[in-house]
Parts: C-alpha cells; structure tokens; sequence
C-alpha cells in the first residue's frame, strides 16, 4: 500500500509525462504575476518551474521576469529568486552552484533570462559558466527585443521586424545564440518554444538530470512587442514551429535529434507569409528582408538536418 | 609563526586562513600572486575552498554574490580596472547585505597604462557601501583581512570589506610577517538571511520608493554601527596576537602643532618625515587614516593639517583633504602627491610640511602654470 502510494505521488517525478494532465499539480509560479495579459514567458516559467520542483533556485537578471514576479513585499515566486544585474545571471548562479556543492547540496540553480541579458550584454558571463562546466540550467526565454523597457531592438530581433529602436524595421539577421552554445559542447542543450508546454518540461527534466551546464532557449511570443491580440499567443508559437521560424530540437552529447513537428515543418512548412502577417510588428517588411529571413532558416535547418544525419 | 612574506602573499596566506568556501577571482597586475597563491592552495590542498577561475572581475564579485546568498564565506581580489569594471556589482554585494571579502591592491587608471600605486580605484568606490580599510605593511596587510571577515560577518555589519594595499610598495615588497593559530577567531559564518529552499522568498525584487528608502537607510545604520564592531574586533586581535590597530595610526602627535595625514604606505614613509621635522624644531605629527569607510572621527582641533593625497577628484579636489576639511571642519594645505606611482620620499614630505600654505593646493612635481 505504501509503496503504491509513493509511487502515485513520485511517478510524475521519475516517469516520462504523456499529458499535460499528468503534470505536476504544485505552482511555484503563483497566479498573482504582474506579468502582461498573454505573456508567454510567465507560462513558460511555470512549466520550467513545475520540472525543477521545489529544490531550486532562480538567478534572474534584469528582464520581465524582475518584474512579473510582483512588488516588495509580495511575490508571485514559491522559490527563492535571486535577482540580480543585468550582465550578472551566468556568473552568479557559478557562484551559487560552487556554493551548493561545497555545502554538499543539489539544489537546481537555473539561471532565468530574457534574449537581451542572454544574447547581448550577459554573453561573456554566460560563455565563461558554460567554459568553466558549471553545474546549472541557463534557460533564455526569447521574445526577441528588449520587452521589460517597451521592445527595443536586441541581438536577437529578427530581421525586418521594428522595435522602438529600429522603427524602420531591423537590417541585420537574429544572432545565433545556439551555435555560439553549441560551440562550448555543453552536455546538453535544446530549444522549446511557449506553445509546446509539455516538450519544454520534458527538455527542463532531462537537463536538470544532467551533470555540467545546460542551455535551454525557448522562443517566447510577446502580445505587447511583436503587436498581435493577447489571445492569440499560443497560435503564434504554434505558427512559428510550423513554418519553421523556430525549430525544436535537442543537442545532447553533441548528438542533435530534431523534434517530429519540426522534422514535419522542414518538409512541409506552412509559408512564412502566414507567422509574419500575425504580427504588425512585421507590417511593410521589405521583400528583401523577407527572403533573407527564408535563406536563413533553410540555412539553419539544412545545418541542423545535416548534424542529425552526421553529415557534419 | 615568523615568516616573510609579500604583501600580496600575506594576504593570500590569511584568507587561506579564514577558509572561505568559494574564492571567484580574476587575475590583474599588481593583483596577480594574491590569486596565483590561492590556486596553488587550492590545488595543494591546503585551502578547501571552491575556485571559481572566472572570466572577468564583473563575473567575479557576481559569482562571489551568487555564493555569498547561500550562507558560504566568500573571498576575491583585483586592482584599479578590475574593481572599476566591479562597480555595478560592489553595490549589489552591499544591497544584499552580503559579507564579501576582497583585497584590492590599489593602482592607478588608465589611459595610459600604469600598473603602478594610486589610491583612485578605491576612492571611485567610495559610495558603494563597502567598508575600506587601508594597511601599509605586510603585517598589516594579513592582520586586517583576517580581521575583515570577521567585521563583515557580524551581524551588526553584514557588508562588504575592502582591503586595500598600494600596488608594488607593498604588495610586492617582502617583509617580515608573524602568522597566527587564529582558533575561534573568525567564528562559522551565519548569514541570516541566506538562501533557503525550504523557506522560499525573493531577493532584490522591484521595490517601491518607501521600502527603498529604508533599505538605504538600513545600510547606513549598519555602517554607523561597524564602527564598534570594528573597535571590537580589533580590541579582541590586539588581546589575542598583541598586534594593535585602530581607525588611524598616530606618530608623535601629542603634543604637534602640525599633522601630516596620508593613508597606505605612504603613513610609514612619513613618520621619517616626521623624524627630520622634529630634529628641526618643528612640532610634527603624523596621521596614518587606516579605515576610509566609515569615515573616524578625527580630533585635529588646535593643530594645522597637512593632507597626502593619492588619488584626485577633478573639478573638485583630494578626496581625502575634502573628507577632512568637511568632517573636522578644519582647512588644510592639500597635497596631491604620488599619482601613477610617482615617487615621493620622506625628504619631499618632510618639505610639504615646511611650505605648508593652509588653504592651498599644491600638485608635487608639477610647476604651476595658471
């Protein structure tokens, strides 16, 4: 009786989830969030927080996150978050984990990080943990601009799409983070996407099963700066997956293995035309813009594809 | 045990003492043997500390932060651009009240480059909130960091403490040291407040401006109050090792009509000075200001002032004649000397003392143009 019992109560733990329902019931991410209405980091939050459980601790540097978790002396966080500056997170959750294990101790230290403090000015941090093997998850959650200050540009913006900064719309292409990741040879790294909750806790699971650093990037539609309804912030991660803007995959052990929805996305993409028309913040996108953006996710696929098959 | 050491090594030697669990540091000339001494400790066993070698000093006072929140001693170093590229970071460490440790070997800025000493790294960090304390020997040098943790992490206090040692005239120069069994000297850390997965809150998040302020104002009551804890620990190390230190180092000044005051190394360089003044006739004293953070209480009422200054505030003045001036309410003749390592000797200070003008400015080895 008793071991059914911790099994009913532990199988979410160890056993794979098939469903959303079997998720854990327990919220660290209360409801209580100042987050916008249709934020998708926030949900991605609770997914990530609902794999890690409650033995973890969040590094969180200057993004949205500093903000939805609410005001002093309330919070909507049920796990210690340390907050801290903006080019900081990496190299304080080194210190943290460093800590943690000279205390004997396995608490999760995951690093929480919008594209800005990721791509832009936490990218010497972060390249110097992942260096240095640091035992901890770094997730960036992606909505492709500086959101937290009203959507300026960052590295990570898309080309074509306008933000405060390039009201014209941007010139360059999204820098490409995962490769620069990919090039430290972390154990194990993988993209996720808001829309996919179940994939994104099964990707934060296996890496926090995982010994070294690990890198999750997660493509996170953001209602207010990319300028489309709040309601329809699962259809654009979705559309993003589909016609192949965002690929969902793993690299672990250097071995890539790209998800089905992906694999079918390459072979079958719905047109670009349809993920960019959901957004204003693509509206009057040059023709130009439009077919560098093409060459550069067939690019990235067919890089990836080739990995996959070991054809690189 | 009697040794002889470097400044840098001294200081390495009583952090190995105090065993922190995590040292994150970055490696800058003149800082350089402090964290090579470290490594070779860590690596030979002697020092059980964590060593996180990182990739920049912003990483390293962030990783010593990331470390410090968890309850774990922390100790770093750096020098002149290092603590500079450090400034975001030394406020962070203060805001969260945590009790960091750092040795900073004090060197002039660039551009150009110059490696050599200069009191403007630290000075920039005047208002960070941090607990400076300034040592002119090797002695000195290990006494005070061993004393630093222990004055950090007293729970009257809980900031952070600088260390600081002038570049090569004195964390290169080897002197004799006198190492101690420090026993229970430094007692186990115990941050309140630390992180707790069991008790889950929320560290630094978006705060309103009533809150904020008493944030503020509760660093500055900790720094009032590190003034007798500082006292006291200090008291306790002279009971214990019979090595005495307070906020400032007196040479002769009962009964001075005039008081050179100066900090670092330059403080020892001047009691010659003082010396040769005496043999003259004139009432000499001199005044080495050890703690810059918080600021003593000085008595100088009665007597002229002449103050050293190695660092400038431009557009303004010597930051630390300007300290005194406003604290003591006293004018004084302000030197500024010693810039980017530049030689000053007990005959050159013996001098500023006979051409004192009060109320003057005077830049040594500069001739006035306008």
């Amino acid at each position: 009786m008793l071991i059914v019992i911790i099994i009913i109560k532990y199988d979410r733990y160890i056993l794979p989830v098939t469903y959303m329902s079997e998720l854990p019931k327990e919220e660290y991410l209360k409801k209580c969030t100042t987050a916008c209405a249709g934020c998708s980091s926030s949900l991605c939050l609770r997914y990530v927080l609902k794999a890690a459980g409650p033995d973890t601790v969040l590094v969180v540097p200057a993004c949205c996150t500093s903000v939805l978790q609410g005001i002093y002396p309330t919070t909507a966080m049920n796990v210690p978050v340390y907050n801290v500056a903006f080019a900081a997170a990496a190299a304080c959750a080194s210190g943290m984990s460093s800590a943690f294990s000279a205390a004997g101790k396995e608490t999760n230290v995951i690093a929480y990080a919008g594209d800005g403090g990721t791509v832009d000015i936490g990218i010497q941090a972060l390249s110097g943990a992942l260096e240095r093997g640091t035992n901890f998850l770094y997730i960036c959650y992606d909505n492709e601009a500086y959101g937290n200050t009203g959507m300026q540009r960052s590295g990570a913006t898309p080309i074509g799409a306008r933000t405060t900064t390039t009201p014209g719309g941007k010139i360059e292409t999204k820098k490409d983070i995962d490769r620069i990741v990919a090039a430290h040879e972390p154990p194990y790294m993988a993209t996720a996407c808001s829309a996919y909750p179940l994939d994104l806790y099964k990707k934060v699971k296996k890496a926090l099963s995982i010994k070294g650093p690990k890198f999750i990037h997660i493509l996170a539609p953001c209602p207010p700066g990319w300028r489309y309804p709040a309601e329809k912030t699962v259809e654009l991660g979705k559309l993003a997956v589909r016609t192949g803007v965002w690929m969902l995959y793993e690299r672990e052990a250097g071995k890539v293995t790209i998800n089905g929805i992906s694999k079918a996305a390459m072979k079958k993409p719905l047109p670009l035309e349809e993920y960019l028309s959901a957004q204003d913040r693509f509206k009057g996108i040059s023709p130009d813009a439009v077919r560098e953006m093409q060459l550069t996710l067939e690019r990235s696929q067919r890089r990836l594809l080739n990995e996959e098959e070991g054809r690189c | 045990m009697l040794t002889i050491a470097t400044g840098n090594k001294a200081v390495a030697i009583a952090a190995r003492e105090a065993q922190p669990d995590v040292v994150a540091a970055y490696p800058i000339t003149p800082q350089t043997e402090i964290v090579e001494q470290i490594a070779n400790y860590v690596t030979d066993g002697s020092m059980r500390s964590q060593y996180i070698p990182v990739e920049s000093e912003h990483s390293a006072m962030a990783a010593c932060i990331g470390a410090s929140v968890t309850g774990a001693r922390t100790f770093t170093a750096t020098s002149s651009h290092g603590l500079l590229y450090m400034h975001e970071m030394l406020h962070w460490a203060t805001g969260s009240r945590l009790p960091i440790v750092m040795a900073n070997v004090n060197r002039a800025l660039g551009p150009g480059w110059n490696t050599w000493a200069e009191h403007s790294d630290a000075f920039s960090q005047r208002d960070t909130g941090w607990l400076q304390v300034f040592v002119a020997t090797v002695q000195e040098a290990y006494d005070a960091t061993l004393m630093a943790f222990r004055i950090a992490e007293h729970h009257d206090v809980l900031l952070p403490v600088m260390v600081n040692l002038d570049g090569f005239s004195l964390s290169h120069i080897t002197q004799s040291l006198e190492t101690v069994e420090i026993g229970d000297f430094i007692p186990p850390i115990d941050l309140p407040h630390r992180i707790d997965t069991a008790h889950p809150v929320g560290y630094g998040p978006m705060t309103g401006p009533d809150q904020y302020f008493r944030f503020r104002w509760d660093i500055e009551r900790s720094m009032r109050d590190a003034v007798q804890v500082i006292a006291d620990v200090e008291s306790d190390f002279s009971n214990r090792f019979g090595r005495q230190y307070g906020p400032t180092e007196e040479y002769r000044c009962e009964d001075a009509d005039v008081i050179l005051i100066s900090m670092g190394t330059f403080g020892k360089e001047a009691e010659m000075a003082i010396d040769i003044l005496r043999e003259e006739g004139i009432r000499a004293g001199g005044m080495r200001l050890r703690w810059f953070r918080p600021f003593p209480k000085l008595d100088l009422a009665g007597r002229e002032v002449v103050v050293i200054d190695r660092d400038y505030s431009f557009g303004f003045g010597g930051v630390l004649a300007h300290a005194i001036r406003s604290t003591c309410r006293t004018d004084v003749y302000s030197v500024i000397a010693g810039l980017g390592g530049q030689e000053v000797t007990y005959d050159d200070m013996a001098e500023f003392v006979r051409s004192r003008a009060i109320g003057t400015e005077y830049w040594f080895g500069v001739t006035p143009d306008v």
